[in-house]
């Protein structure tokens, strides 16, 4: 049965039906991952393009191994150094770069709904590796299928994310993701970083950390960026770390078996201390593996010929 | 021009006049561009006069806007004055108020005497020319604001940006008190609005998009209605669109201060939830508010809160509008559709008929002081005649003005201006029949 949607441009439109089919396919991606001789050829002869309008080294490189294991070429695209910086329009980058041929833009942009754009103007599909504080389809699939690969399923389990959600695609992403598949959400971070109406999204809002981890099956660990210090929304990140960074001493307040998340890049001892993110709850590592299973999932589902999406 | 200007007769339509509380079938007889009669029968004399049969329309005083961006000088190609005043007049509209945010800023005489020109020579609806409050509308020091009274402005206003500097907002309610001109303001504060690019709320966080609250504007508002108190400067709110500025504006009234408002008709159709798919059609600022925002501006509209009804018409081009939401400049195109998106409040029983026809005329004349807004024997002769149950679907690649980013694209409405007469002359007249058709 060929994947219901030509692009990947949010969790939003998926059905919990859609997330467990790349779910299921990604299992078996993982399989191929873990083998010695990494490759299959089932996006032979396509093309996929990574255009980052915005820098990522970690999202970049997966989509990239994931599209070289499935025999596809991968072409980095990089708007630093490139006709963006000489004011190309976003509409004429991407039909530029679709004039190329490809199968797959795997689009991250700074603006939110800029993979909209892209889709609405090309043929081909398009993957949202990530858009402003927006969406990022991929790293919620890619964290629930983590979580799944533990639990089994997420149905009645409880997590809880903590820090910058205004400003985070992956919270909204990783909200809706889990709200599908039958977990509960709990938001939790100083008021000056939840955005107003978040709750509409399907999810309960904190300001005090024990009381948002106490029963939780899992813990996702935002990344607190320096740059919002401007915009007064945390006064310093130490004092961010002493209420709302994990140290070793609130893992306490856990349960023995709560699994710890975080998107990366990490930023050891504002949100997380060292000894957490390397501790026995920690399967941060496990989701950057898991990533790469996902997104080998989401580009076979996108541009593979329909008999190998069974 | 209004010694060429030849005899008119309209005939037989209902004249709607809210100053004269007239609302009944009647005869107008135009001549020289003046009304010469008024009678509730055919005249006794159609001799040289051209005799338009109204039967079945109304008969309207001249349509009046505060608030339009023609872009000429520096952005002709958006706009002009040319094609902004005959958009204008496509849309009923007998006479618009030119907003100074062209490039140079409107801040000097000479180029209030450039709007001038080029609004006559337009052969549309009459062009007043605003001023600049501040001079670069940089919101530091006034503008030669006398001089620029004496060439021609009817307000001031740094509209596009606030002024947000109160001492300076105080200082021109001051001045411009001088010169009997309104101070019409843009509110919004921009450490509030934090460089949000629609409102603040729901449907906000689920685009992730950065949001603007409504009490960037309120708190705005009920700044400049105490500079108001405190100065007895009039002001004029520009584009209201939050719950809190209409009953802030409701409360200045009740003050008896000289507090007027304009609200849009964007502002009172169209909620945030359409910027949902990241349209830049429905981004403007102030941005598309809440329901209870939307329901509030009707409010503020029907029990005359809101004197008038303004389009904000701000043309832009594919390269302003078809780029990221966020990057996109704010603004749509309003002029040929307002007309049917007012008498839409009246289908929905917001306003009764002469409401509404006050909104857009007698409303605004009174707000700047200006000429006309009501047919009487002897007056001059701006007129529109509207063929109210007209249907067309919105279609921008119709449209007089060269904007063509409306959040209406596509809708049905129904409401068109047939003739628009500007001191006696038909500076447009539809053709054709009007039924499924734009213009």
């Amino acid at each position: 049965m060929p994947f219901a949607h030509q692009h990947l441009l949010g969790i939003e439109p998926l059905s919990r039906a859609d997330i467990e089919r790349i779910l299921d396919l990604a299992t078996s991606m993982k399989e191929v991952l873990r083998r010695d001789i990494k490759k299959v050829p089932a996006l032979r002869g396509k093309t996929v393009i990574n255009c980052f309008f915005e820098s990522s080294t970690r999202t970049r490189s997966s989509f990239e191994i994931a599209a070289k294991i499935l025999s596809a070429d991968a072409v980095n695209w990089a708007s630093s150094g490139s006709s963006v910086s000489k004011g190309e329009s976003l509409v004429d980058t991407a039909r530029n770069l679709e004039a190329m041929r490809p199968d797959v833009l795997v689009v991250r942009h700074a603006s939110a709904g800029a993979p909209h754009l892209v889709a609405s103007r090309v043929g081909c599909a398009v993957v949202n590796a990530g858009d402003g504080a927006h969406e990022h389809p991929s790293q919620a699939l890619l964290d629930a299928f983590t979580l799944r690969e533990r639990w089994g399923s997420l149905e009645g389990r409880l997590v809880t994310i903590v820090g910058d959600v205004r400003h985070s695609r992956v919270a909204r992403s990783n909200v809706l993701c889990l709200n599908r598949l039958g977990a509960r959400v709990r938001l939790c971070g100083p008021p000056t970083m939840m955005p107003p109406g978040i709750e509409a999204l399907g999810c309960e809002v904190f300001s005090d950390l024990r009381k948002a981890v106490d029963g939780a099956d899992a813990v996702m660990m935002l990344r607190i960026q320096n740059e919002r210090l401007a915009e007064s929304v945390f006064p310093t990140t130490r004092e961010y770390a002493r209420v709302w960074g994990l140290s070793a001493a609130k893992t306490a307040w856990l349960k023995d078996d709560a699994l710890i998340l975080h998107p990366g890049p990490i930023n050891r001892g504002v949100e997380l201390e060292p000894d957490v993110a390397d501790g026995p709850h920690s399967v941060i590592l496990d989701q950057v593996e898991n990533g790469v299973a996902v997104r080998m999932a989401i580009l076979l589902l996108l541009a593979g010929a329909p008999e190998a999406q069974a | 021009m209004s010694s060429e200007a030849p005899k008119l007769i309209l005939a037989g339509g209902r004249l709607v006049d809210p100053a004269s509380g007239v609302d009944g079938v009647r005869w107008i007889s135009i001549d020289g561009g003046t009304i010469t009669a008024i009678e509730e029968g055919p005249p006794a004399s159609t001799d040289g006069a051209r005799v338009i049969d109204c039967a079945g329309k109304m008969v309207l005083p001249g349509l009046i806007d505060l608030h339009v961006h023609l872009r000429e000088p520096g952005e002709e190609y958006k706009e002009t004055i040319a094609t902004g005043a005959r958009a204008a007049a496509a849309g009923g509209f007998t006479a618009v108020v030119a907003m100074p945010n062209t490039r140079p800023v409107v801040d000097n005489a000479h180029l209030v005497r450039f709007v001038v020109d080029k609004g006559s020579e337009a052969g549309g609806a009459r062009v007043y020319p605003s001023g600049a409050v501040s001079k670069g509308q940089e919101g530091k020091e006034l503008a030669e604001i006398g001089d620029m009274r004496a060439a021609g402005i009817v307000c001031i206003t740094d509209d596009g940006r606030p002024v947000m500097n109160p001492s300076l907002m105080r200082r021109a309610l001051e001045y411009a008190s001088a010169f009997d001109l309104t101070v019409m303001v843009h509110e919004e504060d921009l450490h509030l609005a934090g460089g949000g690019c629609m409102n603040e709320g729901p449907v906000a966080t689920r685009l992730g998009l950065r949001g603007s609250p409504n009490a960037a504007e309120d708190a705005m508002v009920l700044r400049d209605v105490e500079l108001c108190a405190l100065t007895g400067g009039r002001l004029h709110i520009g584009h209201l669109s939050t719950a809190g500025a209409v009953r802030a504006v409701r409360e200045a009234k009740r003050r008896g201060l000289p507090v007027t408002a304009e609200a849009t008709p964007h502002h009172f159709t169209l909620t945030d939830e359409a910027v949902v798919g990241y349209d830049t059609r429905a981004k403007m600022c102030p941005p598309l508010r809440s329901r209870a925002d939307v329901d509030a501006v009707r409010e503020g509209l029907a029990d005359g809160t809101i004197d008038a009804i303004a389009t904000d018409h701000a043309p832009h081009s594919p390269v302003e509008k078809d780029v990221e939401f966020e990057k996109a400049a704010n603004g749509i195109v309003g002029l040929e559709t307002a007309l049917a998106l007012s008498l839409a409040l009246v289908r929905d029983g917001v306003l009764t008929l002469p409401r509404m026809v006050e909104r857009l005329s007698l409303g605004p004349a009174r707000c700047f002081g200006l000429p006309g807004g009501q047919i009487e024997r002897g007056g001059v002769a701006d007129l529109t005649v509207v063929d109210a149950d007209a249907e067309f679907r919105v279609d921008p690649g119709s449209f007089v003005s060269k904007g063509r980013y409306t959040p209406f694209e596509g809708w049905t409405l129904r409401g068109l201006a047939t003739h628009t007469i500007v001191g006696g002359r038909l500076v447009f007249e539809r053709h054709g029949k009007s039924e499924g058709s734009g213009r």
